[in-house]
C-alpha cells in the first residue's frame, strides 16, 4: 500500500523537476530499486500512472532497475550476492550483518521533452 | 502547524520545503526549447525516494539524543502481542524510568487508551489509509508529549510487516515482535523488515506447544532472516522471559549520558 505514497514522492519531484527546467512533459522516470526494499513494481507503476493522469507526466513511462541484495562477509573480505536473503557468506558460512545494496529506493532521472 | 516542513497534510497546506524551486529567475534563457519541442532531455537526479522522511528522521535522532531519550521502534503483525507486551514493560519498570509511547493505528484509539491506564503518556497517531508511520508523524506526536522528561519512547508501529520497513522513525533500536501463532516461517515471507532488526521479541511461548509450534526452525529462521538481532522468547501474558527484555533496556540506557532517573 506504501507504494501509493512513494509514486506521490515520484510524480511531485518529476513534475517540479520538468518545471524549473521549462520541459512541458514528463516522457520516462528512471529508478533503481533494492530486493529489500519492499516494493512491488507493479504496484507502484500503477500508482504512478493513474496519479499521473491529467498532468504533464501524464502516459509517462516507469523504467525500473532492480538492485540485488548483496553482502559483506568480514571474515573472508569480500561481497556476496545471497541466494533467496539468507545473508550466509557462501565460502565461509558466516552470517552476514552488513547489508552493502539492495535497499535502494532511488529517482536516477527524468526525461522531459 | 507545522514547523517542520511542508507537509501535505490538509491541516498544513503551506508546502513551503520546495521554495528553492522558485529561484530560477533566470529561466528565460531557455527560449530556444521552443524550436525542438520533439527534442528529449535528460535531467540527472541520483537522489533517495526517503530522502524526506530520513531528513526527518535525523532531526528525530538529535532530539532523542538531545534529551537522553532511548527511542524504540516496535513492528509487528496485528495480533503479535504489541500492545499487550509494552503494558507489561510500562507496568513493571515504571519505578525505573520515565517511559511513554506513540501508538499508530489506522482507525482507533484502543491502543494508547489501554496503553494510558498505565499512567505513562501516550499520543495516539491515527493514519487513517497509511499503513506504516512515518518519521514526520512521530515529529508531531512529540510535540504533543511536550516538556516531559522521557527515558524510554516506545513507539508502536501500524500492525504490519512490510510497509513500516522503509521508513527510519529516528530511533535507537529497531523491535520486531513476531508470536508462536504466526508460524515458523515468517521471517522468510517478510525478510525486508526482519533483515535490520536489532531485536527480534518472539512472543507468546507460553502457548507455543498448544499451537505445535516448532521452536528449533522458528529460532533457526529468524537468526537467518535477522543476522543482527538479538532474539528474546517471551511471553506479555505469563512474564515468561521479560527479565531478559528489561535488562536488554537497561543495557541501552546505561549506555546515554546523564541517565538521572531514581526509583
Amino acid at each position: 500500500m506504501h507504494e501509493f505514497g512513494i509514486a506521490e514522492g515520484i510524480l511531485k519531484t518529476a513534475l517540479d523537476t520538468a518545471a524549473q527546467h521549462g520541459a512541458g512533459k514528463v516522457e520516462l522516470v528512471r529508478l533503481r530499486i533494492g530486493a529489500l526494499a519492499g516494493v512491488v513494481d507493479e504496484a507502484l507503476t500503477f500508482a504512478f500512472e493513474a496519479l499521473a493522469e491529467d498532468t504533464p507526466a501524464s502516459g509517462a513511462r516507469l523504467e525500473i532497475e532492480p538492485v540485488p541484495v548483496r553482502c559483506y562477509c568480514a571474515r573472508c573480505d569480500r561481497e556476496f550476492e545471497p541466494p533467496r536473503f539468507s545473508y550466509r557468506c557462501p565460502a565461509c558460512q558466516a552470517l552476514s550483518t552488513q547489508v552493502r545494496s539492495g535497499r535502494e529506493l532511488q529517482l536516477v532521472s527524468i526525461e522531459v521533452s | 502547524m507545522c514547523d517542520h516542513c511542508g507537509c501535505s497534510a490538509p491541516k498544513h497546506s503551506h508546502a513551503h520545503d520546495h521554495a528553492h524551486a522558485h529561484g530560477h529567475g533566470h529561466g528565460h534563457a531557455h527560449d530556444h526549447h521552443h524550436d525542438h519541442d520533439e527534442e528529449h532531455r535528460t535531467i540527472a537526479l541520483h537522489q533517495s525516494l526517503m530522502a524526506r522522511n530520513d531528513r526527518h528522521a535525523e532531526q528525530n535522532r538529535g532530539y532523542f539524543k538531545g534529551r537522553g531519550t532511548l527511542a524504540l521502534n516496535l513492528v509487528s503483525s496485528p495480533g503479535s502481542g504489541k500492545t499487550a507486551l509494552l503494558e507489561a514493560t510500562l507496568r513493571d519498570l515504571k519505578n525505573e524510568f520515565r517511559m511513554a509511547t506513540i501508538v499508530g493505528d489506522l482507525a482507533t484509539d484502543n491502543d494508547a487508551r489501554r496503553l494510558r491506564a498505565s499512567g505513562a503518556p501516550s499520543v495516539q497517531i491515527t493514519t487513517g489509509t497509511v499503513c506504516h508511520l512515518d518519521a514526520h508523524m512521530i515529529q508531531h506526536a512529540l510535540e504533543d508529549l511536550g516538556n516531559t522528561p522521557v527515558d524510554l519512547l516506545f513507539i508502536e508501529n501500524v500492525g504490519n510487516l512490510v510497509c513500516p520497513s522503509n521508513f527510519d522513525l529516528g530511533e535507537r533500536l529497531r523491535v520486531v515482535v513476531t508470536s508462536v501463532t504466526e508460524g515458523e516461517d515468517k521471517p522468510l515471507k517478510y525478510p525486508s523488515i526482519f533483515q535490520n532488526a536489532d531485536v527480534v521479541l518472539l512472543n507468546k511461548v507460553d502457548i507455543a506447544e498448544a499451537v505445535g509450534f516448532k521452536r528449533e526452525l522458528a529460532l533457526k529462521n529468524i537468526r537467518e532472516a535477522a543476522p543482527a538481532a538479538v532474539i528474546l522468547e517471551v511471553s506479555a501474558r505469563t512474564g515468561a522471559g521479560l527479565p531478559a527484555w528489561y535488562d536488554l533496556l537497561r543495557d541501552y540506557t546505561r549506555a546515554k549520558p546523564a541517565a538521572h532517573h531514581h526509583a
